[in-house]
C-alpha cells in the first residue's frame, strides 16, 4: 500500500523520515498493517488473538533497527494495540516507535497502545518513542501508551520518550524490572501548551544486586497546560537509583513532580532531584546581550532544555 | 567612542531609594584597554551592566560613536558591538558549549570555534560539545563565558572579573588572550573589571569606583600610589587571616 501526503508528513514528523525505511518496519495505519518487513535477524509476526504485533531480535544481532510507527489518520478512530518486542542475548538494536495522529474533525482520536519488551542477557536496546499529533478539527488527540520492561542480567536498555506538539491528552504509564548487573534509563521529554494535559506514571523495580536505573525528565508547561510527573524508584537490593526531574513553567500552566523513592533494603542507594521554575531572568539577559530577542531567546532555552 | 555622561543609578531598597551609581562621567576611548577596579560593591559592575543596557541609568544618557544608545534594549547593544562577559555566567541545561559560540557569532567556523577555547585554556575535543549544566565548574564556566565574547569579535568588549574562579597560575595568560584579542581589533575597546592588582600595568588606563563614584581615572603608574595602600592593607588582612587559622 502507498502512503499519501498526510502520512508521510506524520512518519516525518514520529521518525523523521518521509519515505518507508529499509530493514525491519511494521507501519500500522487506522488499525491495520499496511507495511511489514522483517529482515533476517529481525522478525515481527502477529498476535493470533490479539491486534499487535511481536518483534523478535535475533541473540548477537548488532547494530539494527527496527521501525514501527503508527498512523491515525481517520477522525474518530480509537486504536488498540498490543506489541511485544523480544531483544536476544548479546543482541544491540534501536527500536525507533512512535505514533501520529492527524485529525481534522471534531470528533476524538486515540491511540492506546501498550508495549512489552524483554531484553535479554547481555542485550542492549535503545528505544525510541515519538508522539505527536496534527489536524485543523477541534477533536481530541489523545496517547495512553502504556509500556512494561524487563532488563535482564548485564544487559542495558535505554527510552526516550518524547512528546513535544499538538497532544492534547497523555496518560503513560511505564514500568521497569531491573535485573542483576542490569541498567537502564528513562527518559522523557515533554511540551504541553493551550489547555493540553499530561500525566506520566514511572516505576522501575531494580530487582537485581548491582542493578542500576535512572529517570531523567524534561518538560515545558506553556499557557493553561496541566503536566503530572510521578517516579518512583524501589531498590530491593544492592543497586544504584536516581530519579531527575526538571521542569520550566510559563504562562498559567500547572506542573505537579511527585519523585519517590523506596528502599527495601539497606544497600540501595536511591537518589532524586527535582526542581520546577520558570526561565531565568539571567538566562534571557545573557542570550540576548549575545544579540538575540526576547523570543529568540525563550525558544533558545526551551529547545536546549527538551533537546 | 563609548561615553557615559551624567549617570546616574538609584534602585529601590525596601521602599527606600538606594543610590548604586552617582554622577559617572567617562569616556572609552578606541585602542585603548581599560582596567576598572575598586571595592566590592563599589559599582564596578553596575557600570558594565548600564553599558550593556541590564540596568537603565535613572538619569543621563549612554553614546556609543556619538549615537545616543541610552534607550536601547539589550539584544540593540549587542548588535550595536557591544559584549559583555558576565561575572557569574548562568548554566543553560541542553545547550552545548558550541551552541553557545555559534548563537554569539553565527558565522563562526569550527576551526576558529576550536582555536577559540584552546585559547582560554579548554581543549575544544573534550569541550564544545560539552552541556552547559551543573556537571561544569565555575572555573569552566568562567573560561566559556570569554570564550563567546572573544568570539564575537565587537567593538566594545566587557570582561566581567575574569579572574574570578581561575586558577591562579593560569589567570595572565587569560588576560594576554583577552589583550591579544583585542590588540587584533582595530579601533575597538576593551574593559576589564578587576580586582587583580597584577592586571593593573598591562592596562591603558585605569579607572577606580568607588561608593558608585569614579574616583580616579589615569595611567597605571599614576594610579597605583593611589590604591597600592589599599590593596596591601588588604593583603596585609588575608595575611593576619591565615595566621589566626594556623593557630587556632
Amino acid at each position: 500500500m502507498k502512503l499519501n501526503n498526510v502520512d508521510r508528513d506524520l512518519l516525518n514528523s514520529i521518525i523523521g523520515l518521509k519515505q518507508v525505511p529499509q530493514g525491519a518496519i511494521n507501519i500500522r495505519k487506522d488499525g491495520e498493517a499496511v507495511i511489514r518487513n522483517s529482515s533476517p535477524n529481525i522478525t515481527i509476526t502477529t498476535f493470533p488473538d490479539k491486534p499487535g504485533i511481536i518483534v523478535d531480535v535475533k541473540p548477537g544481532t548488532k547494530n539494527e533497527s527496527v521501525h514501527v510507527p503508527v498512523l491515525l489518520t481517520s477522525s474518530g478512530f480509537n486504536d488498540q494495540v498490543y506489541n511485544t518486542f523480544i531483544v536476544g542475548e548479546d543482541a544491540d538494536v534501536t527500536i525507533i516507535a512512535g505514533c501520529g495522529i492527524h485529525n481534522d474533525s471534531h470528533a476524538d482520536s486515540a491511540h492506546n497502545g501498550t508495549h512489552e519488551i524483554i531484553v535479554k542477557k547481555g542485550a542492549h536496546m535503545k528505544y525510541l518513542e515519538r508522539h505527536y499529533g496534527e489536524g485543523t478539527g477541534k477533536g481530541k488527540r489523545t496517547f495512553n501508551p502504556t509500556t512494561v520492561i524487563r532488563v535482564e542480567e548485564n544487559a542495558t536498555a535505554e527510552l526516550e520518550m518524547v512528546q513535544l506538539e499538538g497532544v492534547d491528552d497523555t496518560m503513560r504509564t511505564t514500568t521497569a524490572y531491573v535485573d542483576k548487573k542490569g541498567n537502564l534509563t528513562v527518559m522523557e521529554r515533554l511540551l504541553t501548551h493551550g489547555d493540553q494535559k499530561a500525566e506520566s506514571d514511572i516505576r522501575i523495580y531494580i530487582e537485581g544486586q548491582g542493578g542500576t536505573a535512572q529517570i531523567i525528565s524534561r518538560s515545558v508547561a506553556k499557557d493553561f497546560s496541566e503536566q503530572v510527573f510521578k517516579a518512583a524508584m524501589v531498590g530491593e537490593t544492592e543497586c544504584h537509583g536516581h530519579v531527575e526531574c526538571d521542569a520550566i513553567i510559563m504562562g498559567n500552566a500547572r506542573v505537579v513532580a511527585i519523585p519517590e523513592l523506596i528502599a527495601e533494603s539497606a544497600d540501595a542507594v536511591l537518589t532524586h532531584e527535582a526542581a520546577i521554575g520558570k526561565i531565568a531572568g539571567e538566562q534571557l539577559i545573557k542570550l540576548m546581550s549575545l544579540g538575540l530577542n526576547e523570543t529568540e531567546a525563550i525558544n533558545t532555552i526551551l529547545e536546549g532544555f527538551l533537546r | 567612542m563609548l561615553i557615559l555622561e551624567n549617570i546616574n543609578l538609584a534602585v529601590n531598597n525596601n521602599g527606600e531609594s538606594k543610590e548604586i551609581l552617582r554622577d559617572i562621567n567617562i569616556s572609552f576611548d578606541p585602542n585603548k584597554f581599560y582596567a576598572i577596579t575598586g571595592p566590592n560593591g563599589g559599582g564596578k559592575t553596575s557600570i558594565a551592566k548600564i553599558i550593556m543596557g541590564i540596568y537603565k541609568p535613572t538619569t543621563g544618557s549612554i553614546y556609543l560613536n556619538n549615537e545616543n544608545i541610552t534607550d536601547l534594549e539589550v539584544s540593540d547593544r549587542a548588535e550595536k558591538g557591544i559584549a559583555y562577559a558576565f561575572q557569574q555566567p548562568p548554566r543553560f541545561k541542553g545547550l552545548t558549549v558550541e551552541d553557545l559560540l555559534k548563537i554569539a557569532q553565527p558565522d563562526i567556523d569550527i576551526l576558529t570555534m576550536r582555536k577559540t577555547i584552546r585559547d582560554v585554556g579548554l581543549c575544544p575535543e573534550e569541550y564544545l560539545q560539552r552541556d552547559l549544566g551543573p556537571a561544569l565548574s565555575g572555573g569552566e564556566m568562567k573560561r566559556i563565558e570569554i570564550a563567546q565574547i572573544l568570539a564575537r569579535n565587537t567593538g566594545v568588549s566587557i570582561f566581567d572579573e575574569p579572574e574570578a574562579g581561575v586558577d591562579l597560575w593560569t589567570i595572565q595568560r587569560l588576560i594576554f588572550t583577552i589583550m591579544q584579542n583585542f590588540k587584533a581589533r582595530k579601533n575597538s575597546i576593551a574593559i576589564v573589571i578587576t580586582h587583580n592588582e597584577n592586571v593593573l600595568p598591562m592596562c591603558d588606563e585605569v579607572v577606580v569606583v568607588e561608593e558608585g563614584k569614579i574616583v580616579a581615572i589615569g595611567k597605571p603608574d599614576e594610579i597605583w600610589p593611589l590604591i597600592r595602600e589599599d590593596i596591601e592593607c588588604k593583603q596585609r588582612i588575608d595575611c593576619q587571616g591565615d595566621m589566626q587559622y594556623e593557630t587556632q
